[in-house]
């Protein structure tokens, strides 16, 4: 099938992108177009004009610093994935990236877009809402910073009014003696994934947990973020944190699979990042102390 | 709704070629219909099968996930340039008829781009590199075998080309 007609805009600024965005409320915003042209070309979307921004300056800044990333609305996936600073000061964002769609598919798709398709099975958004991360929006109105949290509204609802612009978004740095782990299962590798986990947990010097989360995709409307520092106790019991899971979640059928299956897997990924994620506290600490 | 045409100038396989089209013509279609380069296959056009991959600026990306106006001002190389000025095949190109890589062949324009840019950024890739380089592409003759020993193969022949282009150089 071919897409249904549209205005068409390349603005050059992010002024005349707000601009043409005010002007019109049903107006789409096109970044890598690796979600929103599969939707217009099977016309699941039908908007009256698109404005590219993939020729707006300033907008492909991938900016590293120690108290986290900062990355671009045109930075795409691919750039992201390769940096190796990056993938210093937020491992998460290496880990969680290899799982989205295909190199080819990477090579175009933005990070900040996969934010705001706000589909429920995708990587970034349970990333951004683990780590405590903010989202950047823009408007011919002015400026605000939304938190992740707010962000997710629903399953492809993101926190984007008719004129926003998602500018950037932030991913905090991990904290120290912190580890991190991403693990997802899909029916074949690069597939939206039926069930994900993403976690990090925390050691004090005495190898004691003093945080676990993790943050699920796939199995909400939105990422579900879990406190499993409790359940899983200052010795780590893993077992322990991914029964107190299964009672938490509640996620649905369709047809990759069963309700039952999904929340199988919540389970067993949850065990499975938990300890990877202790592993790397444990390896950051034993670094941290020269041993 | 009338759509207005809008003039796309882009550098395909090292051309510089222009064409009026709506905004909506996707790029794959601006290649096949508008500049008549049928070599660039098309599927799924949602972005599944990897058949319609190109290259843009050097990178491997969906043709079909792609409006042409978008790729004005870029440059393109679809399957018709990869091979040598005077029609020498690729390194990526004998290899996938040495090693049958192909069958029905509709799949391979997408599986030489994506393996062309693979190779160039990666000139000895690990069986596991190799997987993941071509595992957005599909095919429903080979069983994909051949397509992975096709690219092993490539990996050596551009290897050998590069040795006999320094010799040559010395
Ligand atoms: C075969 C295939 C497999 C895939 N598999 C996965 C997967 O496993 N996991 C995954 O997460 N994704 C997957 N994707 C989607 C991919 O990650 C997309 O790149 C991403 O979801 C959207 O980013 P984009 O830049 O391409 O956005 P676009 O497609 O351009 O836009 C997507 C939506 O976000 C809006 N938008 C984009 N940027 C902005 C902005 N800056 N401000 C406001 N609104 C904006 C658009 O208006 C649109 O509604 C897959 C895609 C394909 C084709
Ligand atoms: S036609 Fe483009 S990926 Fe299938
Ligand atoms: S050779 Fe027929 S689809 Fe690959």
């Amino acid at each position: 099938m071919k897409p249904p007609p549209f205005r068409y805009h390349a603005p050059r600024t992010l002024e005349e992108a707000l601009d043409v965005l005010a002007a019109d409320p049903s107006a789409k915003v096109l970044a890598g177009g690796q979600s929103l042209v599969p939707l217009l070309n099977m016309r699941l979307a039908a908007p009256s004009a698109l404005v590219d921004i993939n020729r707006v300056a300033g907008l492909d800044v991938l900016r590293v610093r120690d108290d986290g990333v900062r990355v671009g609305a045109l930075a795409r996936h691919a750039r992201v994935e390769r940096s190796a600073e990056a993938g210093a000061v937020q491992p998460l964002l290496r880990l969680a990236l290899r799982h989205v769609a295909h190199p080819v598919i990477r090579n175009r798709g933005t990070v900040v877009g996969s934010l705001a398709h706000a589909d429920p099975a995708a990587e970034l958004p349970a990333v951004l809402a683990l780590v405590g991360g903010t989202v950047e929006v823009a408007s011919a109105a002015g400026r605000r910073t939304v938190r992740a949290d707010a962000f997710f509204r629903g399953p492809l609802e993101p926190a984007l009014e008719p004129g926003d612009l998602a500018v950037s978004a932030f991913f905090p740095a991990l904290p120290p003696r912190t580890g991190a782990a991403f693990a997802e299962t899909s029916r074949r590798h690069g597939d939206y994934a039926l069930a994900g986990a993403a976690a990090t947990v925390a050691l004090d010097r005495d190898l004691r947990v003093t945080s676990a989360r993790a943050a699920y995709l796939g199995v909400a409307a939105t990422p579900l973020v879990l406190d499993l520092t409790g359940a899983a106790g200052p010795a780590g019991d893993w077992a322990a944190a991914s029964a107190h899971v299964l009672e938490r979640v509640e996620p649905e059928a369709d047809i990759h699979a069963s309700a039952d299956y999904r929340r199988h897997l919540t389970g067993v990924l949850t065990a499975r990042v938990l300890r990877a994620a202790a592993a790397g506290a444990l390896r950051d600490l034993r670094k941290a102390e020269g041993c | 709704m009338l759509e207005e045409p809008h003039d796309i100038a882009l550098t395909v396989n090292g051309v510089h070629r222009t064409a009026r089209a709506p905004a909506r013509r996707l790029l794959s279609d601006l290649l096949r219909h508008d500049l008549g380069l049928t070599g660039t296959h098309v599927g799924c056009e949602h972005g599944v099968c990897g058949c319609c991959t190109v290259l843009l600026d050097g990178d491997p990306v969906r043709s079909c996930l792609l409006f042409a106006v978008t790729a004005a001002g870029h440059e393109v190389t679809t399957v018709e340039g990869l091979a040598a000025p005077d029609g020498t095949p690729s390194p990526v190109q004998r290899a996938f008829r040495e090693c049958h890589g192909l069958q029905c062949g509709f799949c391979t324009p997408g599986f030489l781009c994506t393996v062309t840019a693979l190779l160039r950024e990666t000139p000895r890739p690990t069986e596991d590199q190799v997987l993941e380089g071509i595992s957005g592409n599909l095919c429903r003759c080979t069983g994909y075998q051949n397509i992975v020993k096709s690219v092993r193969r490539a990996a050596e022949l551009a290897a050998a080309d590069g040795a006999a282009t320094d010799e040559g150089t010395a």
